[in-house]
């Protein structure tokens, strides 16, 4: 198993959730994030004085998702998310060791 | 008597009392969400405080008879009023209204000057030395200087007894460039000294400002306001108040345009801050000028004053004093400004009667209109400088580093403006006893009904 994390643009959120459950993706979590990347964040003017807003608002995506589907998740992610801008974010994959459903107690792949 | 000019001047009273409400919401959005309540109540403070002393003897100080030299009006001639009231033939007028409405009308001024102050010291003002200073200023600074420019009386020999400025020098001040802008400005840079900068300053990028469509609302209400100040000036329903209130259209559009020309080029964005800004940049220098200038010239002078607060709000970084909220660049600059115009395009053919310098008056117009304007300036720095700094030498003026940090509205004011849900720790004591014992002796589940 592996648990997938996504750092997309905020406006891209519903055409991410929408790839991923048109592929069967069974659930997800999303939290809002401030971040940046190589782009760094942007510039206020107010009354002529400048503020640097560096830490931008991001969506962050959390997959649950068996080994033979891990691949086939992150081209969605990657294809849905993707404007070819500088701030599209990124993905990355970690193994899990165990996972659990709280409801029933199923273990492992049964829990994804 | 005149029911066609009361009845302006007694809207236009109303509409002068809206403006400082007004000045609440554009500064209030200026400053940090921590901070609006305290920004907004240096405003309702100064409508509770100056309203009272207006009454009291305020008016009587500053429109009373000249006890000397155009300095100052009597204090004690119309105590509470007293001597001012009466109807029909026996009421007492100003021009062809009651005096009464005239002293209702010159209390919004007196409020919305000491208002303006606030702006300079936003963050960090404890309210009670707030109060305090602006019950000593509008005593020994605005009540004077409005006699100085706005008392026009004379004595039954047709002798000069009115203020020293305005009556006595003839500076031209239709609204208050002087005893308004100017004073406020220059007691405001004296308050941003005596008060030191805000944690931060010029480094900490939450000091941007919370809610511009506040400040846009705020402008809003100010413009809106001001052409009870400037047209209800003419004190009747007139060609003149019909000037100054195209006059008062004309240049803060102007200006806001003038404003935006210079955010362009030099930051590259014409943003909101900026038109609210400009408008009311505008709004404080045709205020002296809306009876002396043709339309066109305050189209002129709108621009100019656009353009040159919008350089001159920089100032504040540059020399390293904190005025928050830009009370000098506004209007101590947009005061000035349209103060010393009047010296260059006033003419003949406006309700003023006079010629400035392009109309062939000469430098003398130009003359006397600086010496009023920096008359007031230094008399107002120099009063509030003294008064803030023995505020802060005895009871303090700042509230303390922690509280800054934490906010001055929970800490001076036990509230907070927003509620955004989600605070954690946070609990409910109901202050009345009896609710309270019922609050701490019912079970939680009985307090909030679970749908199942």
């Amino acid at each position: 198993m592996k648990l997938i994390t996504a750092i997309i643009r905020p406006e891209k959120f519903d055409e991410v959730r929408g790839a991923l459950e048109s592929y069967g993706v069974q659930g997800l979590t999303v939290s809002a994030a401030n971040g940046y990347g190589r782009q760094r964040g942007h510039t206020e003017v107010y009354r002529g004085a400048e503020y640097v807003v560096d830490l931008l608002p991001k969506i962050r995506i959390e997959v649950l998702a068996t080994n033979d589907q891990v691949d086939d998740i992150v081209d969605v992610l990657i294809s849905s998310s993707n404007t070819g801008r500088a701030g599209d974010g990124k993905v990355w994959t970690v193994n899990v060791d165990e996972a659990v459903r709280v409801r029933t107690g199923e273990r492992g792949n049964a829990a994804v | 008597m005149n029911a066609g000019d009361t009845a302006w001047v007694l809207v236009s009273a109303a509409l002068v009392l809206l403006m400082t409400p007004g000045l609440a919401f554009f500064y209030g959005g200026m400053t940090r969400a921590k901070g609006v309540l305290n920004m907004m109540m240096m405003s309702f403070g100064a409508i509770a405080l100056v309203t009272v002393l207006w009454v009291l003897f305020g008016y009587s100080m500053a429109f009373g008879t000249d006890i000397g030299g155009g300095l100052l009006g009597n204090p004690f001639e119309k105590l509470g009023l007293n001597g001012v009231l009466g109807t029909g033939d026996s009421a007492t007028l100003v021009g062809t209204i009651p005096e009464i409405a005239f002293v209702g009308f010159q209390a919004v001024f007196a409020i919305i000057t000491v208002a303006l102050i606030s702006g300079a010291i936003a963050d960090r003002a404890k309210f009670g030395a707030w109060m305090l200073f602006a019950g000593i200023w509008v005593v020994l600074v605005y009540f004077p200087v409005a006699h100085w420019v706005f008392d026009f009386n004379k004595d039954a020999e047709g002798n000069n007894i009115g203020g020293w400025i305005g009556q006595g020098l003839g500076v031209i001040d239709f609204a208050g460039g002087t005893a308004v802008h100017i004073n406020a400005g220059a007691a405001a840079l004296a308050l941003a000294l005596v008060l030191g900068k805000r944690l931060g300053f010029g480094k900490d990028p939450s000091h941007r400002p919370h809610n511009l469509p506040f400040v846009m609302l705020g402008a809003g209400l100010l413009w809106f306001g001001w052409f009870g100040f400037n047209a209800g000036s003419a004190l009747a329903a007139n060609a003149t108040a019909g000037l100054a209130w195209i006059n008062t259209l004309a240049a803060p559009a102007a200006a806001t345009l003038g404003w935006l020309i210079v955010e362009k080029i030099r930051d590259g964005h014409a943003t909101s801050l900026g038109a609210a800004s400009g408008a009311v940049a505008g709004l404080v220098a045709i205020t002296p000028a809306a009876a002396a200038l043709t339309p066109g010239w305050a189209i002129v002078l709108g621009i100019l004053a656009g353009a040159v607060c919008a350089l001159a709000v920089g100032l504040k970084y540059k020399l390293g004093y904190d005025d928050s909220l830009d009370v000098v660049g506004v209007h101590l600059v947009g005061g000035l400004i349209g103060t010393l115009f009047i010296g260059l395009a006033a003419n003949e053919g406006s309700p003023a009667g006079v010629n400035g310098l392009f109309y062939g008056g000469g430098f003398e117009l130009l003359g006397k209109q600086a010496l009023g304007s920096f008359a007031v300036l230094i008399y107002s720095f120099v009063v509030a400088f003294i008064v803030g700094w023995i505020i802060n030498k005895t009871m303090g003026f700042r509230i303390t580093e922690e509280h800054e940090v934490n906010g001055i509205d929970i800490s001076v004011h036990a509230e907070t403006a927003y509620e955004f849900g989600g605070r954690v720790g946070s609990a409910f004591h109901p202050l009345d006893e009896a609710l309270r014992a019922r609050h701490v002796e019912a079970p939680i589940e009985t307090q909030i009904k679970v749908e199942s």
